[in-house]
């Protein structure tokens, strides 16, 4: 968090405008929302499933070199789109509106540990809405880390950047035992608790499921490539976890985004909930293709101001937030991947050590945070 | 297992989705105008399609402009086409401001798939063949009856037809070759000119009608007037009428709704059916008849109170209460569990 409140010029009344103009760019896409729109997810889920097919299929001679690399590697970008584009997006009730049953929120199920159902309320409900507030996101460090000198220092965050890198190569796992809440409910009071053991053992059948299709069936389907198949399924998913995480961490960690105290919330308006949106996070810049690769997350302040809107209209309508940044004067964080993801990590690394000054709270500054 | 989170029939939709097992699902092979503002859609239904009884009518999900809408629409295609050459016909009537019908008639392209239900309805034909029948119709209130008389044939049949004008009739010329094969008599009554029927003159149109089993079909008032007169005359086992909108008489204030499996709260009134409002927020309402009849739609009520919009009567929420979402309205803050 840097000492100055980047949105102290603005007035109150600024701040409800600047939630009108952005409530105006969202309703303009929800009233042109169309069959454009529904033709496009339905071809990406439908390239998706004929990637994965296609790549499983190669992978059955996968003792040959040049099919295990081409497998591989479409089936890791299958299971990234699976993810980020296709799973996520959906979760998030993008695609609600089409009144598919099969495209919805409420049905879908990913290629991931982490049931939807569960990953739905840490991420939707509590990511979303508390959005870097420390102490109420926990999405800020994920409950392991510190990535702002505002959170405590323990001596645990010395060990940070191995676990962050533990983290990335299982982040599926990662996200499972976040979504469970594993380090609260692991406390022996609330281990028995009812509802943490019927979610624990839904989690428990995804992951079996999951582990009988990756490193069992598919790899015994393959006959005399088994083991090739097992590191290729290991490996696209590994790819996969190293990819989301990074594209995750992007979103919140890297410098210039701010986070919030849990008082600075109280009776927020319309208007201030969207600009910490604004402040909190941070987008990537790059290709068509880069954008695609991460489920349109490269677009996260534009996902994070309208998480429902579908994900291939976050392009056109990023245009008009960066406008409105510059019309209020605010810094609108974004970098190409290799930069941000530096950014991230240097900040995990730095913050692994103590603040070098102590902190001092002024009443000054405590006026600020609320008045962001 | 192998195919985990997804089922093996995601994959198969890819290539074959009409195919046996499939959720039943048809194609659209073609469309053909029959007036200006109706046109019969031919369709080949998915391998899982049961056949119909002539008379009833099949729910469709269409995609318009992006969103699935049903909508129920008679068959018109006589019941043994299907085994002749798998497809079936249904005959839709655009209507002022409807998504579907107007989607229907002026937009639909040859193979686009659509989404079916079986066939349902009981305005059907009995078994044992009756003597003499009279079908009383109005405007697209013929579709089901074409079904009928396309599938069987009566010695004795009248059909007194109400429409605007003569161009509006749908399916003239079938119904002129029927009527000059002596297989049918026919009255057609153009409102534009003739002014709406008077169901009195029915003496003078078919002096015979009480002793007719008849089937009748068109808008509200039109049924409502053929009830009153059939059970005035004491014959009104002989009247099957088939509505294709219910009667929606009571409205009272709304409320806020949540619709709390998706995590939607929206703000309705007390004239919108609850089923509309969960649509319009994009939550998965089941749906069926849309007039009350069928209770493919019911929906737990978990918190607060909904008006039935036929009766006014008002339902509050207990463990275990079931609305129908197509003719209830929020009456107050309530909560549905979808």
């Amino acid at each position: 968090m840097t000492a100055i409140d980047p949105t102290a010029h603005l007035t109150a009344e600024q701040i409800e405008e600047l939630g009108r103009e952005l409530d105006a760019i969202r309703d303009e896409v929800i009233a042109g929302r169309g069959e454009k729109d529904a033709a496009y997810i339905r071809k990406v889920i439908s390239a998706q499933r004929k990637l994965e097919l296609v790549s499983r299929g190669v992978l059955l001679f996968s003792f040959f070199p040049p099919a295990w690399l081409l497998g591989t590697a479409g089936l890791s970008v299958a299971k990234i789109m699976d993810n980020m584009e296709i799973g996520h997006n959906i979760l998030h009730g993008q695609w609600d509106w089409m009144r598919d049953p099969k495209i919805h929120s409420t049905t879908w199920e990913w290629d991931h540990v982490s049931p939807s159902d569960q990953w739905k309320h840490s991420h939707n409900e509590l990511h979303h809405t508390y959005t870097n507030v420390i102490g109420k996101d926990n999405d800020l460090g994920y409950g392991i880390m510190r990535v702002d000198e505002d959170q405590k220092w323990h001596p645990f965050h010395l060990g940070q950047p191995l676990w962050n890198f533990i983290n990335a190569c299982f982040f599926e796992y990662g996200i499972a035992a976040y979504d469970l809440e594993l380090g609260k409910n692991l406390h022996k009071r609330r281990r028995k608790n009812p509802e943490f053991r019927a979610r624990a053992r839904a989690v428990g059948r995804k992951i079996r499921k999951q582990v009988l299709k990756d490193y069992v069936i598919h790899p015994l389907l393959s006959g005399p490539s088994f083991l090739p198949t097992l590191a290729a399924t290991f490996t696209a998913n590994l790819v996969r976890n190293i990819w989301t995480h990074s594209v995750i961490m992007c979103g919140h960690f890297p410098e210039g985004v701010q986070v919030f105290e849990r008082r600075s919330i109280k009776g927020e308006t319309r208007g201030q909930w969207y600009l910490r949106q604004m402040m909190g996070s941070a987008n990537i810049s790059g290709s068509k293709a880069m954008h695609f690769m991460t489920g349109n997350l490269s677009h996260q302040i534009e996902h994070h101001l309208f998480p429902d809107l579908p994900s291939n209209r976050y392009a056109e309508v990023a245009v008009k937030v960066r406008a409105l940044f510059e019309k209020y004067e605010l810094e609108y964080v974004t970098g190409p991947l290799p930069k941000q993801v530096f950014s991230a990590w240097h900040k995990v690394f730095r913050l692994s050590l103590p603040n070098k000054k102590p902190k001092v709270k002024t009443p000054d500054r405590e006026q600020e945070l609320v008045a962001a | 297992m192998v195919t985990t989170p997804l089922l093996p029939s995601d994959y198969l939709d890819l290539v074959s989705p009409l195919r046996a097992g499939a959720d039943l699902r048809g194609r659209i092979e073609a469309v053909h105008p029959e007036t200006g503002d109706a046109a019969t859609i031919v369709i080949r239904p998915g391998r899982g399609w049961r056949g119909h009884t002539a008379g009833q009518y099949v729910r469709i999900g269409v995609d318009v402009d992006g969103v699935r809408l049903w909508r129920a629409y008679s068959l018109t295609s006589p019941t043994n086409r299907h085994r002749q050459d798998g497809r079936v016909t249904i005959t839709v009537k655009a209507i002022p401001d409807g998504k579907v019908s107007n989607h229907l008639v002026r937009r639909a392209k040859p193979g686009t798939l659509i989404q079916l239900d079986h066939p349902t309805g009981d305005f059907v034909l009995p078994q044992a063949k009756p003597a003499k029948v009279l079908y009383l119709t109005a405007g697209s209130g013929i579709t089901p009856v074409m079904g009928m008389l396309r599938d069987t044939e009566f010695d004795d049949v009248v059909m007194v037809h109400c429409a605007p004008q003569p161009q509006d009739v749908i399916f003239r010329d079938e119904l002129h070759d029927l009527v000059a094969d002596k297989k049918l008599r026919l009255t057609e009554v153009h409102t534009d000119t003739d002014g709406m029927l008077d169901i009195a003159r029915l003496d003078e149109l078919v002096p015979d009608w009480a002793e007719r089993e008849t089937w009748a079909c068109g808008p509200a008032g039109l049924l409502d007037a053929a009830e009153e007169h059939w059970t005035a005359h004491g014959v009104q086992e002989r009247l099957h009428t088939e509505r294709f909108r219910p009667s929606i008489v009571v409205a009272g204030d709304g409320g806020e709704v949540t619709f709390s499996t998706t995590g939607r709260t929206v703000d309705a009134d007390g004239a919108t059916p609850l089923l509309d409002v969960g649509e319009e927020a994009g939550v998965l309402m089941p749906s069926g008849c849309r007039m009350g009849i069928c209770f493919g739609c019911v929906s737990p009520l978990k918190a607060g109170a909904v008006r039935d919009l036929r009766t006014g009567e008002i339902t509050e929420a207990e463990p275990g209460v079931l609305i129908q979402t197509c003719v209830s309205a929020a009456a107050g803050p309530c909560d549905i569990e979808r």
